[in-house]
Formats: structure tokens, C-alpha cells, sequence
């Protein structure tokens, strides 16, 4: 959608273009566009996609660098969630195909050492719950001990809502970083999840952060949120101050209640990825699922030379991605070096 | 969808290529005769793991790691694949 077809603005309230304003606010002085702002990047028409994705990587490099962060994820329990997040087909509310299935404890130490392999600095163990019960968090606790005896890689964690014992409990068994994503704007998140509430997991975040470990936020773009939504979403974030954003773009899964919504449109999505990162100058801005469908190869990299600095390799949860070695041979030619180890802790 | 019945056991281990010479849809379940499976056979060559055993259209338990997918149907068995079904 453009400017036109929205109404929306492409200047700020001085009636300055929004990106030379991103220039002088965002490149030199490293504070993230406010929310109007945003909007305005979101709705430049596609002719200037270019433009922005040019001045979004120029802001990464100032206040990111070159290096480029590679995760790698695993489902440890897949399927049967008790919650109705609609763009998600691992819900046991919804006719979905997946069916439900615990990953044992070799296979997530192979899954560990296959990710270490590509070169890769985090791991993260993801499971579909509400929140996790004593078994999930012993089989995290051990699964965690199996990985740190023979694989040398930070481990993170997405296990839904917690309690603070818990959150007490995974920063003691050294968990690097958590991933609970807010998924979209706080006023469009009733129409994609009923079961719990934004603030619910908002709550989860601060005391995630207050225990020390690093926080990892994102969303989906696509799921019939509008581009003002958008733009609320992007300073949201912000205001989080989150350590990471993984961006997903909505692969419309069958069964799901959002099975019915178009993959989103490769320059939208594009155009989201350099106002994401106009309005997070020095955050990790990580490409996660639904790259494949939406941008495709070519659009991949646009998108690393558009203000990403961090990707998944391999496949995600319940979807595949690309091959790793594909990622990989991208970041070479793009001359963007792995982010070390030693650099992350 | 109720599951059509299948024809008898096959060796358990399969590979991924060649689906579309099955009975049914690996994606969607629904039999291969019936109806265009151009956009399952897209979703299956690049973002999806098959869901339903191609023989007996049962929905199969299936595993995705970083690097590949591990799909078992009750009665065909298990099969493997890294990437999309349809590019092994």
C-alpha cells in the first residue's frame, strides 16, 4: 500500500521528507524515528524503497556494525498449545495438520551441533505452551547441560509466559537470551491471540530483562494490521528497548484462522524491514520466518543490505528455510562477516 | 478429512522426492486425481514439511530441526528430507 492509497503523510510534522530526517535524526544522532515517523517511512511509495533500504543500512553499519548475528532454532515440543495466537498452526484449538511430538534429548544436542557448524553464536530452544510446566523446565534444565558438555554456543530460550521463579530459574541455568515476541501492536493483538493479553507477556519481558538475561522481541508482518499498526508496533518495540527483533513475515498456515491472508507483498515487506530499523538503530534486527515466501532469494538480500543484521539459518519450527549453506554463501558475497562467539558474551 | 485407506505396508523408509507419483496430496491429504495441487506442491517445494503420509493420506507426526525433517505415518513408516519435499 502507498502513501496514496493510505492518505498518510511521507513528511514529518515540519513538512520535511521523512528520510532526510531519518538522515540527520537517525544516521547522526542514533535516536529511532517516533511512531508518525515510521508511518511515513511505511507509506513512501515503492519508488523509494531503494532509497530507504539504502539509508537503513547505512544505519546499521554506523551503530551495528558489519557482523552479521546467525541463530539457529528447534522446536522441543511442537503442537498441541492450549493458546489461539491465529497465525499459528501449532494451536491444538485449530484443525491443523501438525500433529504434536517431543524432540528427545540427542536429538536437540545434534540439532546444537549442527547450528554451531554453520558458525552460528545462539541456539534457541523454543516449545508450543502458554507457558512451561515442571517437565518442560527439567527437560529444558537437562537439555541445557547436554548442550553446554559438548557444543560451544550461547543457548536461548522460548517457552511462552513465565512466572519469576521460573525466569529466576533459566537465568541460573545460564539461558543467553529469551524469545517472547509481542507479534504485533498492542491495539491489534486481540485480533490475533484471545487467550492472553498483550500486557501478559509485556509482563514476562521486564522481568526477563531484570533478571540479566538478554531480551528477544518480535512479530509477524502481514496479519491484517494496518500500516498506522505498524508503526505503532515498531515504537513499542523501541520503548521495550529489546536486545534483538526478529522479523517474520505471515506464511499463511491451513487450519489456522489466518489461512486465508495473502503472503505479504515482497516491497511491503521490505519498506517494514527499513522502518523497523529506523526506529531501532542499535538493536538486532533478525530476519526469521517467512523470508522465503515473501522475498525469495533476491529479496533476502535486499533486505541484508537494508538495515538486517542477523538471520535464522536452516529451518524454524515447523516450516523450512532455506539451506544454511545458502545463507551463508549470501553473507560471503555480501562481505558480511559471522559475528564471533567471543563477541556476544 | 477422514483418511481414505491406504494399500498394505511399505518399507518404512522413504524418500521425499518423487511424492507427486503418490496417491495423495503430502501437503493438503486430499488424493492427487482430485483437484489442481500446483500450490501444495509450491508450499512442500519451499517453506513446508509433507503433513500427510502420500500413501495412506494419514496426518504424520512430523519433526523439523535446523537442518532437516523427520515425518513417521503410523502404518508407511518414516521418512527424511533437509530441505522442501520436493527438492531433497
Amino acid at each position: 500500500m502507498t502513501a496514496v492509497e493510505t492518505g498518510a503523510s511521507t513528511e514529518d510534522t515540519q513538512g520535511e521528507d521523512v528520510l532526510a530526517v531519518a538522515r540527520e535524526q537517525v544516521l547522526e544522532r542514533g535516536e529511532g524515528l517516533t511512531q508518525e515517523q515510521v508511518l511515513a517511512v511505511l507509506s513512501l511509495p515503492t519508488e523509494r524503497l531503494g532509497e530507504a533500504l539504502a539509508l537503513a543500512h547505512e544505519v546499521r553499519m554506523r551503530w551495528c556494525g558489519p557482523e552479521v548475528e546467525v541463530e539457529g532454532i528447534v522446536s522441543l515440543k511442537t503442537g498441541g498449545c492450549p493458546e489461539d495466537c491465529h497465525f499459528c498452526s501449532q494451536s491444538g484449538l485449530f484443525d491443523s495438520p501438525v500433529r504434536a511430538a517431543w524432540l528427545d534429548k540427542d536429538r536437540l544436542v545434534e540439532a546444537a551441533k549442527q547450528t554451531a557448524k554453520t558458525g552460528a553464536t545462539e541456539f534457541c530452544i523454543v516449545a508450543a505452551v502458554r507457558g512451561p510446566d515442571a517437565k518442560l523446565m527439567e527437560q529444558v534444565r537437562a537439555g541445557i547441560a547436554a548442550i553446554r558438555a559438548e557444543v560451544d554456543i550461547n543457548v536461548a530460550c522460548s517457552l511462552g509466559m513465565l512466572t519469576q521463579e521460573q525466569v529466576d530459574e533459566l537465568a541460573a541455568m545460564g539461558v543467553h537470551r529469551y524469545n517472547h515476541n509481542l507479534e504485533t501492536a498492542r491495539s491489534h493483538f486481540p485480533e490475533v491471540v484471545t487467550t492472553h493479553s498483550w500486557e501478559e507477556r509485556w509482563e514476562t519481558l521486564q522481568m526477563v530483562r531484570a533478571a540479566g538475561m538478554e531480551v528477544c522481541c518480535g512479530g509477524i508482518v502481514g496479519m491484517g494490521e494496518t500500516l498506522e499498526q505498524r508503526a505503532e508496533f515498531a515504537v513499542q518495540l523501541a520503548e521495550l528497548e529489546p536486545d534483538e527483533v526478529p522479523l517474520n513475515f505471515l506464511i499463511p498456515n491451513p487450519g489456522t484462522p489466518f489461512a486465508h491472508l495473502e503472503v505479504p507483498q515482497g516491497a511491503d515487506a521490505l519498506m517494514t524491514v527499513a522502518a523497523f530499523r529506523l526506529a531501532l538503530p542499535r538493536t538486532v534486527l533478525r530476519f526469521a520466518g517467512g523470508r522465503e515466501l515473501t522475498l525469495g532469494d533476491l529479496g533476502a538480500e535486499q533486505g541484508m543490505l537494508g538495515g538486517v543484521n542477523a538471520i535464522i539459518v536452516g529451518n524454524y519450527l515447523t516450516n523450512l528455510g532455506r539451506p544454511a549453506e545458502q545463507d551463508l554463501d549470501m553473507l560471503e558475497e555480501l562481505k558480511m562477516p559471522i559475528k564471533a562467539l567471543n563477541d556476544t558474551l | 478429512m477422514e483418511p481414505a485407506e491406504g494399500p498394505a505396508d511399505r518399507d518404512a523408509e522413504r524418500d521425499g522426492a518423487g511424492a507427486a507419483s503418490e496417491p495423495f496430496c503430502a501437503w493438503c491429504g486430499r488424493a492427487r486425481v482430485e483437484g489442481d495441487h500446483a500450490p501444495c506442491d509450491r508450499r512442500l517445494a519451499t517453506v513446508d514439511p509433507p503433513r500427510h503420509c502420500p500413501v495412506c493420506a494419514r496426518r504424520m507426526v512430523v519433526q523439523v530441526d535446523p537442518m532437516g525433517w523427520t515425518a513417521r505415518c503410523s502404518r508407511h513408516g518414516e521418512s527424511t528430507g533437509a530441505g522442501g519435499f520436493g527438492h531433497p
